[in-house]
């Protein structure tokens, strides 16, 4: 039933776009056929694999840094008040610094190169992850804390066990906002400042006019990222929540 | 009492204890509260509600190190608690909560505990799929599996029915004889405590203190009701003594 809903929406959606394509003309919207078409092509030559890889590689390392540094800037500035007080005003400015300002400023002072274009990105990220977990760590259990105390458990184990599943709904939240941000942004990293990926075939089929190539690029790179959804994050989820009782 | 300190035994000497009001005063919740523990024994802390008794174990675990005084836990200082609630963690499992708590503990040792505490077909349910005293007694399994040099006990039955509390507490007295745990229990419920304890320390309202250490003839013997009368009257009359 569920299975059946979500295929008629799609279906409506191609049907919606063919209808659409054939008033609109080939060169303005192209229909699904053709878009069909120039994805396998693409496919086929070799090329649409190599840059979906090289941009999922991007997202993938940007997102780890942005989660991984976000997490640990959040949990000290939600659990000391003299680091929120002093990190806050830093934290309010990054979150309101445009992407594109920091895409740029990094191509600037470190070149064009692939270790600004990550940073680019994780930076954009970084403030999301912190705000998000900050609010999680200040939510924290003392009664837990004070147990893992009094039975001197060790910093590993109080790390796994007893701090990451208190804040594991925030890291959630933080990992489906941050995964569709971090996406859109790699891919203006990359029509900005490197010589591959999806962002930079966009931008030579924007220099072309080639909507179907533009199409063809988007819509392969959202099936990506709907599988990482359905294949890594929602297991990750469902694992890391069953031990809450079902909803009835 | 033995005079001379034993490796085995808990010592607690506190001068004072104080928390800072809001309005910026000082409240003292403990002052000049001493008493000794022998090694394998159970001693009962029993005050009014309210006395600071539950800061007292705070200080007692290292929880809270913001007092004047000195604690001298028995030999190495392993400490067992069980809570006023049961603390475990809702994402594990009971048999891994046990675990987390007593990594050294082996499997035989768990099995047996799992089995003295009627937990053995809970091993792999959450926390959240456990009743109250459920709870309470994988928190037991806890605190004992770690095979503690202290077990500290916080109103372990509190919020649980006669019934069930009564047979909790037969199962902590049966556990308690069997390991020889040095072992302080806090209430404010004296037959509970006289059912348990070697000896009784009662403690003053706040500021607490101890006003005197009764000795339990026959320990978790199953005292008769006239015995039990009996310890009554002397605890009445300790406190009477020191006009409390």
């Amino acid at each position: 039933m569920n299975l059946a809903a979500r295929l008629f929406s799609l279906g409506l959606m191609v049907a919606i776009w063919y209808v659409a394509a054939e008033f609109a003309g080939s060169r303005v919207l192209p229909g699904p056929q053709s878009v069909g078409l120039a994805l396998l092509a693409e496919a086929q030559s070799g090329a649409l694999a190599f840059n979906l890889g090289a941009t999922l590689v991007r997202v993938m390392v940007s997102f780890v840094i942005a989660m991984a540094l976000g997490t640990a800037l959040g949990l000290w500035m939600g659990r000391s008040t003299v680091v929120d007080r002093l990190a806050d005003p830093w934290l309010v400015a990054l979150l309101n610094l445009p992407a594109l300002v920091i895409i740029v400023l990094a191509y600037v002072w470190a070149g064009l190169t692939e270790t600004a274009a990550i940073a680019a990105v994780a930076l954009n990220k970084l403030p999301n992850a912190t705000v998000t977990v900050r609010e999680g760590a200040r939510a924290l259990d003392r009664q837990l804390d004070e147990m893992a105390q009094v039975y001197r458990m060790g910093s590993w184990t109080r790390l796994r066990h007893v701090l990451i599943p208190q804040l594991e709904p925030y890291l959630a939240a933080a990992t489906r906002s941050g995964l569709s941000l971090v996406w859109k942004i790699v891919l203006i990293v990359e029509l900005l400042g490197r010589p591959n990926g999806v962002g930079f075939e966009i931008g030579v089929a924007f220099q072309l006019f080639d909507v179907t190539r533009i199409l063809a690029y988007a819509i392969a790179f959202v099936l990506v990222m709907l599988a990482v959804e359905t294949f890594l994050v929602q297991p990750i989820e469902r694992h890391a929540s069953r031990w809450r009782p079902r909803a009835a | 009492m033995p005079l001379a300190g034993g490796p085995g035994q808990l010592d607690v000497s506190i001068q004072e204890k104080a928390y800072r009001t809001a309005s910026g005063g000082r409240h003292v919740v403990l002052r000049d509260l001493a008493f000794r523990l022998p090694a394998g024994s159970v001693g009962a802390l029993v005050g009014p509600s309210g006395c600071g008794k539950t800061t007292l174990l705070r200080i007692i675990t290292g929880i809270d190190a913001d007092y004047a005084g000195k604690v001298v836990l028995p030999d190495h200082g392993t400490l067992g608690m069980v809570f006023q609630e049961p603390r475990l963690l809702p994402w594990r499992t009971v048999e891994q909560n046990v675990r987390l708590g007593a990594p050294l503990a082996s499997d035989a040792e768990l099995d047996a505990l799992f089995m003295v505490l009627g937990l053995g077909n809970h091993r792999n349910h959450f926390p959240g799929e456990l009743s109250l005293g459920l709870a309470r007694r994988v928190a037991l399994a806890r605190a004992f599996a770690v095979k503690p040099d202290l077990l500290v006990l916080d109103e372990p039955f509190v919020s649980l029915d006669a019934a069930l509390a009564a047979s909790l507490q037969a199962e902590l007295a049966a556990l308690v004889s069997s390991r020889r745990a040095t072992t302080l229990l806090v209430t404010h419920n004296i037959d509970e405590a006289i059912g348990l304890a070697d000896r009784l320390f009662l403690l003053s309202a706040s500021p607490a203190h101890v006003v005197a250490d009764v000795p339990i003839a026959r320990p978790r013997g199953g005292h008769a009701p006239e015995e039990v009368a009996k310890i009554r009257g002397e605890i009445s009359r300790a406190l009477a003594t020191v006009g409390n």
